[in-house]
């Protein structure tokens, strides 16, 4: 059996085409069904549903064999114990820090005072003002981040930007760019290693996929 | 009272991955670890002790990073000098080799103890390993390689371990490309990383800069998994360099050797060990029902360096704590016997136990879990074993 670790929603839809290319096709939509494993049209392949940032642990303990996952999630897990053999160019945004509409930024980084930052990436975070040589307080929040500056929380956010819709109906501007993301495609190890007649040809069809895509844009 | 009793409960709670070994799995522990030191024996190696605890330089081989942050520390009231809870035991048989025993032939040593590690290596496994080893110093040829593979298997075959492979990979196809493309400190050890993780995408951008070749070459190594067909795909692929030529001709004998002794042999040209001080051939085993490696090895040839002599080295341990998964006979039937002081009775215990048969003695207050089938009954003025 192959079980693959996906994440309801935008991930869910952009993986579609790419297990297509492998010839899978799952049996319902995580929407229309409260069931957490789905068949599929191939008897030994089976997808779990799980909460985007519980994907590699999934992985990890070979709960999974396969699993897409961003890369914000993935820098936050650490990703040991994985593989992650490729870019799969999906569920693109970017990681971003945003304040306040008029907040000075700059200012507030050069004066080198410390700054309150909430997120829920916080290993990204710490790491990515560290480099800058800024003393930050995180806060960790699990959600609705835009609003800890609107009411005081925070100084600034740390969070993935795709469209910024939801910033700019907060009076938010992203004032730095931590790092694009996308999502990865993720493999037990020992399952590579064990199941590799069958898990290879699945990864070589999603290589195929992103790789003719991209020829496209 | 209710504080009393939250604290007491606290108190008797281990902390986290460490767990005490219960009577079941400590009898299969006990009866793989004495099963394989007797098979070590009848290869040729001789067993060793190294102490618990070291001073930190001895214990740590050079540049050693991550056994260092794997290593408790302490300080040492007599001498005020840091020591560590050894973490991994290789280094300290290499330092026996190199600087006690001093010899100039080959020598085989294995040890087996327990290992104190800060922080777990997966998951599930635990911060006290109990590591079982072997390891051959002094010969550099690839026979030494294949007799170490050869007794690791034969190790877990004893021990009830099926269905097993053994996944291959030389850390000197890396060190070649990180050589040639000049990589020291943070940068080689970013590639080293990524390229444990297959992380292709990070690869990419890393090996942006450097030659065509060199470029290729890398990202070459990383998809190099799979059988035989992987080393005649590398040598098409890889920069030619002749530290990949030499290493990529091992890994060939390696496979006919190997095959000719019924061992199932993978490739993984990525495969890099978790330990700074493999120079060489890296090998793990890994067995159907287990999702970690079941036993890891490889080629060390620099370590003894550090204690004032580099001999070449290799071997494989093996942690027993997490083989327990394998199915392991029961408890062998036990006798009941009665308590008392009549000197027959006691020569009939005496004689059976002198068989090799388990004798409880029932002690007259209730038995807890005793697997008994027989019991010795005294008939017509004669001890005697009676069915249950």
């Amino acid at each position: 059996m192959i079980t693959i670790a996906l994440s309801k929603g935008r991930i869910f839809e952009e993986t579609l085409p790419l297990l297509a290319a492998a010839g899978i096709v799952p049996a319902e939509a995580p929407e229309s069904t409260r069931k957490l494993i789905i068949g599929t049209n191939q008897p030994d392949v089976q997808l779990i549903i799980v909460r985007a940032s519980d994907v590699p642990t999934y992985v990890q303990y070979g709960a999974a064999d396969l699993g897409v996952a961003g890369k914000d999630v993935l820098l936050e897990h650490g990703g040991q114990g994985l593989y992650q053999p490729l870019d799969l160019e999906i569920a693109k945004c970017a990681l971003m820090v945003a304040t306040q509409n008029g907040f000075d930024y700059e200012g507030a980084v050069k004066q080198g005072a410390r700054m309150r930052i909430a997120t829920k990436y916080t290993e990204q975070a710490k790491e990515h003002f560290a480099a800058k040589g800024v003393h930050v307080d995180l806060i960790k929040l699990y959600g609705s981040m835009e609003l800890a500056p609107l009411v005081g929380l925070a100084d600034a956010i740390v969070d993935l930007v795709s469209t910024g819709g939801t910033l700019k109906a907060n009076n938010l501007v992203a004032v730095e760019h931590i790092r694009d993301i996308s999502s990865r495609l993720v493999v037990n190890q020992s399952s590579l290693k064990l199941k590799h007649e069958r898990l290879q040809p699945m990864i070589d069809a999603f290589a195929t996929t992103v790789a003719a895509r991209l020829a496209k844009v | 009272m209710g504080i009393w009793f939250v604290k007491t409960m606290r108190n008797w709670i281990l902390p986290e991955y460490i767990s005490d070994v219960l009577p079941a799995e400590a009898r299969q522990i006990e009866s793989m670890r004495r099963n394989m030191l007797d098979l070590f024996s009848l290869y040729g190696y001789e067993q060793v002790e190294p102490p618990l605890v070291e001073y930190v330089e001895s214990l740590l081989t050079q540049q050693d990073a991550a056994l260092d942050l794997k290593t408790f520390k302490l300080v040492d009231e007599l001498s005020g000098r840091q020591m560590g809870l050894r973490a991994d035991i290789t280094p300290q048989v290499a330092r026996i080799d190199s600087h006690i025993l001093n010899r100039q032939g080959v020598t085989r040593l294995c040890y087996t103890g327990s290992v104190l590690c800060t922080r777990p290596d997966g998951l599930l496994s635990t911060r006290q390993p109990r590591q079982i080893g072997a390891e051959i110093y002094g010969c550099a040829d690839l026979a030494a390689d294949v007799e170490i593979i050869e007794l690791m298997f034969a190790s877990l075959a004893q021990a009830g371990v099926s269905d097993m492979s053994l996944e291959v990979g030389h850390i000197g196809l890396f060190n070649a490309i990180a050589d040639a493309a000049h990589w020291q400190g943070e940068l080689r050890q970013s590639a080293f990383n990524a390229l444990k993780q297959k992380d292709v995408p990070t690869l990419k951008t890393l090996a942006a800069s450097l030659a065509s070749e060199l470029q290729q070459g890398l990202l070459a190594l990383a998809s190099s998994y799979g059988d035989l067909s992987v080393l005649a795909q590398a040598r098409a692929q890889l920069p030619a360099l002749p530290e990949i030529a030499a290493a990529l001709d091992g890994l060939q004998q390696l496979h006919a050797a190997l095959t000719a002794r019924g061992i199932a042999v993978r490739f993984d040209l990525a495969e890099l060990p978790g330990s700074y001080y493999h120079t060489g051939l890296v090998f793990n085993a890994y067995a159907k029902g287990f999702t970690n490696a079941v036993a890891r090895g490889g080629r060390y040839d620099s370590v003894g360096e550090k204690f004032g002599r580099s001999r070449p080295a290799t071997g494989f341990s093996i942690d027993l704590r997490g083989l327990t998964s394998v199915p392991f006979p029961g408890k062998k039937a036990a006798v009941l016997a009665p308590k008392g002081e009549d000197a027959a009775l006691l020569d009939a215990i005496r004689a059976l136990r002198a068989q090799g048969e388990i004798v409880i003695v029932d002690l007259g207050v209730v038995q807890s879990e005793v697997h008994a089938d027989r019991a010795l009954q005294q008939k017509e003025g004669v001890w005697q074993v009676i069915s249950l």
